[in-house]
């Protein structure tokens, strides 16, 4: 049985190959409004929109593939997608592993989230998504992390008082903000990690990040990725 | 879904959550159930052969196949389920991989094992980039139905094995004496005998395969616990359906979902094992024997 759906399924897969050129986007689907899988069950975002048009500009056709934000990395080397285009902050360790292209959000701040805007962010615990620059920063700030495989779960987390703050991208928390209709507050100050948000890609597939490359370096040039940025995060947030 | 549902921002009520459990993703998440009725009911029968074949090779006369068949149970029992499925699903997808390079690439010179990277020619990807993603998942499952298969093989051998070491000696040297072959015994006495021991133990088996497909998702098929999660997630105004956190909601039908699979599994187990008594020289089969007579 199992030997028959596997030949079945080689052979078809295999089948009909060499046409234009398919990259498969590889995103969380977990991270509005960077990313996420919206009602009719389609990836959809900032990322989604960017991604798109890169791909129309470099003539290439793209599938969108989601997947956790654990095992992000892994599965982009293992092959199963060619790009991860999911919020990802460029920091020197990921580069050790990963071939970035030119920044596609600028440096942005990350920010405390809390019941109470006094909350001290130093001490106590804090919420944040696992393997992100914001839990390696709490983790080396001497407040005690706590770490979700999802950043619904972080705010769940502050909103049930498991954690005293949460911390993550700012762009993230600003709607879940202005919607708390005054429950959540601001707390600490914010802080600037990273290079700002890239995608990422294999180190071998040095042709695909120069396609890439060339897309971003165009669309600032235009100016349409600022007009992208305004429309996904709103006027304040920070553009090229 | 319905026409009605056109902007949602004008609903309210029932109307509003009529429409809301109608939209695509929603669709994502029922569908999602049948892939896991789907998963148990390939996966299953899968199991039970490999852990009928892993008990024969443990019980061979052959040495070999005797190291073949109890290594098998060993490893796999004493492997954590998750590794397991970590490891041995990217170790499979890459043999997979690499076997089609071969045959396909035989000119290829860069490295395939680039550091972390595993990198085969675009050719030998399967499924090949190109494929409709319902080949991706069709491909993801096809790994995920091997995977449950082997690791729940493995338990199911040893069940098997125990089930057959436990019927009656004097009932196979009985049918010897009869003059039946070791294998007109194997199959007309031992097997025959041997699943009502077996019941207990495979009965526990599918009930822990039951709650055991949330690790689908580790293998990248998109389950009921994935969407029960993604949906009862805090949903902001950038859905169409904004909402606060209803994961406790979903869950709640979850649990209400798997008991009632583990109440019909009870069901109908029990009268599996009630039509497998039936004459046998068991405490269970005396009671059917003297409630008849």
């Amino acid at each position: 049985m199992k030997n028959l759906i596997l030949t079945t399924a080689l052979l078809a897969l295999t089948a009909g190959s060499a046409m234009a050129q398919t990259v498969r986007m590889g995103t969380e689907g977990a991270y509005p409004p960077y990313n996420f899988i919206n009602d009719k069950g389609e990836v959809d975002g900032f990322e989604r929109e960017l991604g798109d048009k890169l791909c129309e500009m470099a003539a290439l056709t793209c599938e969108w593939v989601t997947t956790d934000w654990d095992g992000i990395i892994p599965n982009l080397q293992s092959g199963n997608y060619d790009t991860i285009i999911a919020g990802m902050n460029i920091t020197a360790e990921r580069a050790e592993v990963l071939a970035f292209t030119q920044n596609y959000i600028p440096p942005a701040s990350s920010a405390y989230m809390a019941l109470d805007a006094g909350t001290d962010v130093m001490k106590g615990v804090i919420a944040a998504q696992t393997g992100t620059v914001q839990a390696a920063h709490v983790a080396a700030s001497g407040a005690t992390l706590l770490e979700f495989a999802t950043p619904d779960e972080t705010v769940a987390a502050m909103r049930n008082g498991e954690a005293d703050a949460v911390f993550a991208d700012k762009d993230y928390l600003v709607p879940i903000l202005d919607e708390s209709a005054g429950k959540f507050a601001w707390a600490g100050t914010e802080v600037q990690i990273g290079d700002g948000v890239g995608m990422g890609l294999r180190k071998s597939d040095t042709e695909l990040v120069e396609k890439f490359n060339a897309g971003i370096t165009a669309m600032k040039a235009d100016g349409s990725l600022n007009t992208l940025i305004t429309k996904w995060f709103g006027e304040k947030a920070v553009t090229f | 879904m319905f026409l009605s549902c056109a902007d949602p921002s004008l609903l309210d009520g029932l109307n509003w959550l009529a429409c809301y459990l109608t939209t695509g993703k929603h669709f994502d998440f029922y569908w999602s159930f049948v892939t896991v009725l789907v998963l148990l009911a390939v996966t299953a029968p899968t199991a039970l052969a490999f852990g009928f074949g892993g008990a024969m090779l443990a019980r061979s006369q052959h040495l070999p196949l005797r190291i073949i068949g109890k290594g098998y149970t060993a490893m796999v029992r004493g492997v954590p389920d998750i590794v397991f499925f970590l490891f041995f699903v990217i170790a499979l997808d890459q043999g997979i991989e690499w076997a089609v390079h071969q045959v396909r690439c035989p000119d290829w010179t860069d490295p395939i094992r680039n550091g972390l990277e595993f990198r085969v020619c675009p050719q030998a990807k399967v499924p090949n980039n190109s494929a409709a993603q319902v080949w991706h998942s069709l491909y993801g499952f096809a790994l995920a139905v091997v995977t449950f298969a082997l690791v729940f093989g493995a338990f199911a051998a040893n069940v098997i094995y125990g089930a057959m070491q436990a019927v009656p000696h004097t009932q196979l040297e009985t049918a010897e004496a009869y003059g039946m072959s070791p294998r007109q015994v194997f199959h007309r006495v031992l097997v025959p005998q041997m699943w009502v021991f077996a019941l207990p133990g495979l009965s526990n088996l599918w009930l822990i395969l039951i709650k055991a497909t949330p690790l689908l998702f580790l293998l990248g098929v998109q389950d009921i616990v994935y969407w029960a999660r993604e949906l009862g997630g805090m949903k902001t105004g950038a859905f169409d359906y904004p909402h606060p956190d209803w994961r406790l909601y979903y869950f709640l039908f979850l649990l209400v979902f798997y008991l009632c699979m583990t109440k019909l599994s009870e069901v109908y187990l029990n009268r599996l094992q009630n039509h497998l008594s039936r004459g046998q020289a068991t405490a269970a089969g005396e009671a059917q024997r003297k409630g008849i007579a």
